[in-house]
């Protein structure tokens, strides 16, 4: 398998989990919200400075089927985590002094 | 995993933020240096992509608790663990400013707790692994579910330390430690079975752009043909 073929199918099966599958994600907090929920200190938790953000909670502010709200910030994290980290990458690869290979 | 803000006092969020500044920094160095290759550049971005998307698939492990992917072990397999750490603090960030999942105070911490312990101390569990098992191909996605599944536990166990140092509540800590490790023993079930997935999907396809499989291929063999008699 060339190697771009690998990046478009692992970017297809990331697109699907964040895009469709996320939706059926669950509902419950996560070890650590239900850990400080049960011991009592969970009141200690601020509100994020980035919680006017219009994606804060993995929903796109403005869309109100929570479906269509979800999927598109998924989408749109994958557009930018991919972004940064190709960039980031590319960087590095122009940079560097090899040691090695 | 992901810690909001006001679960640490100030002291506490910016020692984390030193200490993680000063590994990334490490990091970058050591993955432009060691691990990122004109042929397994690519993997990289998508390792991160890939984690960013597993991580909103929370699963549900009992009693009203679910956990997701933390990806340390299963980016440091793949595109090598200098180079997972950069996936990881990519993906904290993002996650941080965005939308607002872990706190922006905290974002040091998550990154220590997600891109430095767990993605470090796992690919040392990995590393213990695959050293033990036989020498095949297979046993590079086997230690990768070894590694990934302790990476929860010790990250989990991670923020007990931190909390011990500077929590906003006095909890008895021992019991904290407790109810931390029994959840995330349970969640790393998860987190190793779908790195071992992950893992073995890449092995699969192209076992020759695998960080943690290096020195496993068969050496090339050049045939040449038999001679016409």
């Amino acid at each position: 398998m060339s190697t771009r073929r690998l990046v478009v199918l692992g970017l297809l099966v990331s697109a699907l989990v964040a895009g469709v599958l996320s939706f059926y994600a669950s509902g419950h907090p996560d070890g650590l919200t239900h850990v400080a929920q049960s011991l009592g200190f969970s009141g200690t938790a601020r509100s994020s400075a980035a919680s006017g953000s219009p994606l804060a909670g993995y929903a796109v502010a403005g869309v109100h089927d929570a479906r269509l709200s979800g999927g598109l910030a998924g989408l749109l994290g994958i557009a930018v985590v991919g972004l940064v980290m190709t960039g980031l990458v590319l960087l590095l690869r122009r940079r560097a002094p090899r040691s090695e290979d | 995993m992901h810690v909001p803000d006001g679960f640490l006092d100030a002291p506490t969020s910016v020692g984390t933020a030193v200490v993680s500044a000063g590994v990334v920094a490490a990091c970058l160095v050591r993955s432009a240096r060691h691990e990122l290759t004109d042929r397994s550049a690519p993997l990289a971005g998508l390792v991160a992509v890939f984690i960013f998307a597993a991580q909103m698939l929370t699963f549900p492990v009992g009693a009203g608790t679910s956990g997701h992917l933390l990806g340390g072990v299963l980016a440091a397999v793949l595109v090598g663990p200098a180079t997972a750490t950069l996936c990881l603090t990519v993906v904290v960030t993002v996650q941080a400013f965005l939308f607002a999942d872990g706190g922006v105070s905290a974002l040091g911490t998550n990154v220590l707790l997600m891109g430095v312990v767990a993605v470090w101390v796992g690919y040392g569990a990995f590393r213990v692994a695959v050293a033990l098992l036989p020498k095949r191909l297979s046993s590079v996605s086997v230690a990768a579910g070894v590694g990934a599944f302790v990476s929860v536990p010790v990250a989990a166990l991670a923020f007990v330390g931190l909390y011990a140092l500077g929590g906003a509540a006095p909890i008895p800590l021992a019991q904290l430690a407790a109810v931390m490790t029994g959840w995330h023993v349970v969640i790393g079930v998860g987190e190793a079975v779908i790195t071992v997935l992950a893992v073995s999907s890449v092995v699969a396809a192209r076992p020759d752009l695998v960080y943690g499989a290096r020195g496993r291929l068969p050496a090339l063999v050049l045939l040449t043909p038999e001679p016409v008699a």
